[in-house]
């Protein structure tokens, strides 16, 4: 029985697109989830389509789409942790962890939930990831978490083998799908590629396809963590 | 100006970190990259001798490489530097060149200003 889950993604949505299946099927058991959301997804792309962000009203947009999101995917409990988006990878990770890792000792989370470093495509997503898992391997063997661990690139089967643990959400797809819409200032634009049929990418088609029915996580030993995601 | 050495690159970095240095920072993808028929527009921005001050300098990724500053007020950002040097003056130079070793983003950072 999964009690306490804690969550630790850099960009609102990022909680939502990989792995809001599994939250929704966590707190619909019972389960607390606290989400410890990294920056404010400052500076992405997204504005809505049609565009109604700026790029000064985007972050206080994205906390109220994070808000109402975690709402829909029944987290109670978001720590913002005041990172800038796309700056996370410059930061002392030490410190990053360090805060990561007070809210695991106060939590005490059977299960952590993380980007798996060097699989997560976007820098920030490597880095937050990288800062989770040495916050888990700094603590002693009876305090740790479970890692679990997203992979996005798409070398991910070939480099780690088969998922862990393969999560199926049908029974909470609509929860996932409103969690999407949502996050209306990101996800608009797809949301309205996919149903007309618009979405030209094949690949992106079906990766979205399959992100609606099941999700995929690697188990990660924080003893297995390199000293930087960096070559020297 | 050559393949940019990541962990060399950060070590000259940190000449620059806590001091009053002056910034080139620039990206462009061409004046001609609106005048196609896929609906694509030219996109550029810089800045000449910004004069900033960062108490945090590192360079990141497997090629192409990013480089972030942190100031006590904000942040400095390139992504897709492939190459880099340091010149005669002691400043240093980062810049990305695309397939066609067109320049697509350029860092550079002196103690002194950069001609005008």
């Amino acid at each position: 029985m999964v009690n306490r889950v804690l969550v630790v993604l850099p960009h609102p949505d990022d909680e939502t697109f990989g792995c809001g299946g599994t939250i929704a099927k966590w707190t619909k058991s019972g389960a607390e989830v606290v989400y410890m959301c990294g920056t404010l997804g400052q500076m992405g792309r997204n504005m809505g389509k049609p565009f109604f962000a700026t790029r000064e009203s985007l972050p206080h947009v994205r906390a109220q789409e994070l808000a109402d999101a975690c709402k829909v995917l029944g987290i109670q409990d978001v720590r913002k942790m005041g990172l800038r988006d796309k700056t996370i990878e410059f930061e002392d990770p030490a410190k990053v962890a360090e805060q990561i890792q007070s809210v695991i000792r106060e939590f005490r989370p059977q299960i952590l939930l993380t980007h798996y470093p060097g699989y997560g495509v976007h820098p920030d997503h490597d880095a937050l990831g990288f800062a989770a898992v040495l916050a888990v391997k700094g603590l002693g063997a009876a305090e740790r978490p479970e890692i679990y661990a997203h992979a996005i690139t798409h070398n991910r089967l070939q480099t780690l083998g088969a998922p862990d643990i393969e999560v199926d959400i049908a029974d909470v797809v609509q929860t996932k799908i409103d969690a999407v819409k949502a996050h209306r200032s990101q996800s608009e634009g797809m949301m309205k590629r996919l149903a007309d049929g618009s979405e030209s990418d094949e690949a992106v088609r079906k990766r979205m396809e399959q992100n609606f029915k099941k999700e995929v996580f690697w188990y990660y030993n924080p003893d297995h963590l390199p000293d930087t995601l960096w070559l020297s | 100006m050559g393949p940019l050495h990541r962990a060399e690159a950060e070590a000259y970095l940190q000449r620059f970190v806590d001091k009053d240095v002056y910034l080139h920072l620039e990206t462009t993808n061409g004046a001609y990259a609106g005048n196609n028929p896929s609906g694509s527009m030219a996109v550029c921005a810089y800045i000449r001798n910004g004069r900033v001050r960062f108490e945090r300098g590192s360079v990141t990724g497997f090629g192409p490489y990013r480089v972030g500053l942190k100031m006590d007020q904000g942040w400095i950002y390139a992504e897709g530097l492939t190459d880099w040097e340091v010149d005669d003056e002691g400043r240093l130079l980062f810049a990305g060149h695309d397939g066609d070793g067109k320049l697509a983003i350029s860092l550079e950072l002196s103690f002194q200003p950069f001609e005008v």
